[in-house]
């Protein structure tokens, strides 16, 4: 017998298949964890939906801004929905008690994340896909009509989202089941902040870097634009896209520090129900 | 001219670990050469669980050096965690999925080469076909048990590590885990270090038993001499007499 290290590969996408077909086999084992996938997207987008046809038939601006509350609530979705989808997935280890067997496999951090991040798009592609066609079928509103600019959109908006999905995961592994709730909470905080039903100017002065420091505000801002004037602002998108990359690298660094952190100080042996 | 002595599997060398101002593990020390069966043997919070956590590269040691299959834990852990594996009933598998699901999706991350060959293989050595497609939350307790042993085999590791093995099993089902446990370290020539509450358990399957106490190794030594120098007839009075420092009251009474 060898007792001489050998290398293993530092990414394998035979380990982050083998994720993804665990949660997988998870999400189709229950037609209600589908179900509810499509629930909240689908009452919110109704909602708001006929809010929009009321505020159309009694002012002229929201009639000229057809569909801007529409549009709003479905990318509000992807990036809600799209955190959750990965913090759900990373929560569905803890509830299990199956961190354990993770943390002692050959699974890299690394692979682990680009499983979650992987799921995080099915989830919201079975959650949203149908949405989005009620929004066709109710209101007229055709997401997909947006072309180029909704694959803008939506590629800022999931790295928003795992960007913060990444940070929680991190923050479970150090701190415990007792950050759980951030997981559910915490983009309620972009909510206003990212002026996603509303413009940047709308709020105080003294606020509005800091909105402008969240790349979904870039994205509202474009969906805006591109609405009310028909003009697709390809620089919101670029500079979305460069705070996009500085926060996905710092979650990523945060995420590696807290687990080394979580190693430091036997958390990683606690973790579960 | 004689061979070498074989390089340990493990090696824990002077390994301390604090948690905030408590002490764990205090300084400890041993090697576990190939095909050794040792028993980790302590009361709660005698350490047990941290050394093993520290070996499986879950924990950093505060000072000292742990080597697993020649590389230095955790910071090397990905070289090596292939050819280890662990199992204790303390740590689940995803309820929902069913038992060849569970089964697949460990081998996977292992690198298995032929995963439904070994799949077949272990579910005829542990029994697990009537129930391989039941979902693992609808299994018995000796039935995990024997999952969770199926996915510690899975990548037929040359380190096995073991919290209570057969901890919560009825005398049958614990008999028959231990059998199992033996016929594995036989066939593949593996080292298995355990920790265990069940004394019957450690000295059938153990060849070397290692004492802990208040984070410190108490002593270490086969079992028959453990007998011998404390003067008992089973392990759980030298475990009795070690955890409550009777050993030490009657060195000082001699």
């Amino acid at each position: 017998m060898t007792t001489e290290p050998t290398a293993s590969p530092p990414f394998s996408m035979r380990r982050v298949n083998a994720m993804v077909l665990r949660y997988w086999y998870l999400l189709r084992s229950s037609l209600f964890r589908i179900l509810e996938l499509m629930y909240w997207p689908a009452v919110q987008m109704l909602m708001w939906g006929f809010l929009q046809l009321y505020l159309a038939e009694n002012a002229g601006f929201f009639a000229r801004a057809g569909g801007t509350f529409i549009g709003a609530v479905l990318l509000w979705d992807i990036l809600f929905r799209g955190q959750l989808g990965f913090s759900i997935s990373f929560l569905e280890e803890m509830w299990a008690r199956n961190l354990g067997n993770l943390m002692m496999s050959p699974l890299r951090p690394i692979e682990f994340v680009a499983a979650l991040m992987i799921m995080s798009i099915i989830r919201l592609a079975v959650g949203m896909v149908p949405v989005t066609l009620l929004a066709i079928a109710f209101f007229g509103f055709n997401l997909y009509g947006l072309g180029f600019a909704l694959a803008a959109f939506f590629l800022n908006l999931i790295l928003t989202s795992w960007a913060v999905g990444i940070l929680v995961s991190g923050l479970i592994l150090r701190y415990g089941m007792g950050a759980e709730s951030m997981a559910w909470t915490i983009m309620f905080i972009f909510l206003p902040l990212t002026c996603v039903y509303y413009p940047v100017t709308v709020l105080p002065d003294w606020l509005q870097p800091v909105a402008w420091s969240l790349a979904p505000t870039y994205v509202f801002e474009g969906m805006r634009h591109l609405i009310i004037d028909h003009v697709f602002r390809a620089d919101l998108m670029l500079q979305a896209l460069a705070v996009n990359a500085v926060y996905f690298a710092a979650a990523v660094m945060a995420f590696m520090a807290l687990l080394n952190g979580a190693r430091r100080t036997g958390t990683l042996m606690q973790i579960g129900e | 001219m004689t061979s070498p002595p074989a390089q340990p599997v493990v090696s824990v060398d002077h390994v301390v670990k604090v948690y905030k101002s408590t002490c764990a593990v205090d300084r400890i020390s041993f090697a576990l050469p190939p095909g050794s069966v040792t028993a980790l043997l302590g009361g709660n919070g005698a350490g047990k669980t941290t050394t093993i956590a520290m070996i499986m590269g879950l924990v950093t040691p505060t000072e000292g050096a742990v080597t697993v299959l020649g590389a230095s834990m955790p910071q090397r852990r990905y070289q090596v965690l292939h050819r280890m594996n662990f199992e204790s009933p303390y740590v689940d598998m995803p309820k929902r999925l069913t038992v060849r699901q569970n089964l697949a999706v460990f081998a996977a991350l292992y690198g298995v080469a032929d995963v439904d060959e070994r799949i077949s293989e272990l579910t005829h050595d542990l029994n697990l076909g009537e129930f391989l497609d039941r979902p693992n939350g609808r299994l018995s307790s000796g039935e995990k048990t024997r999952v969770s042993l199926a996915k510690a085999l899975l990548n037929r590791p040359e380190l096995l590590l073991l919290d209570e093995p057969t901890a919560s099993l009825d005398p049958d089902t614990a008999d028959w885990v231990r059998a199992r446990l033996e016929r594995y370290r036989h066939e593949r020539g593996a080292t298995l270090l355990l920790a265990s509450h069940n004394m019957p358990e450690v000295e059938r399957l153990c060849d070397r038993v290692i004492m802990m106490k208040r984070g410190r190794i108490e002593d270490d030594d086969t079992p028959g001499r453990l007998l011998a120098r404390y003067d008992r007839q089973t392990l759980e009075d030298v475990f009795l007499d070690v955890a409550r420092g009777r050993a030490e009251d009657r060195e000082a009474a001699q």
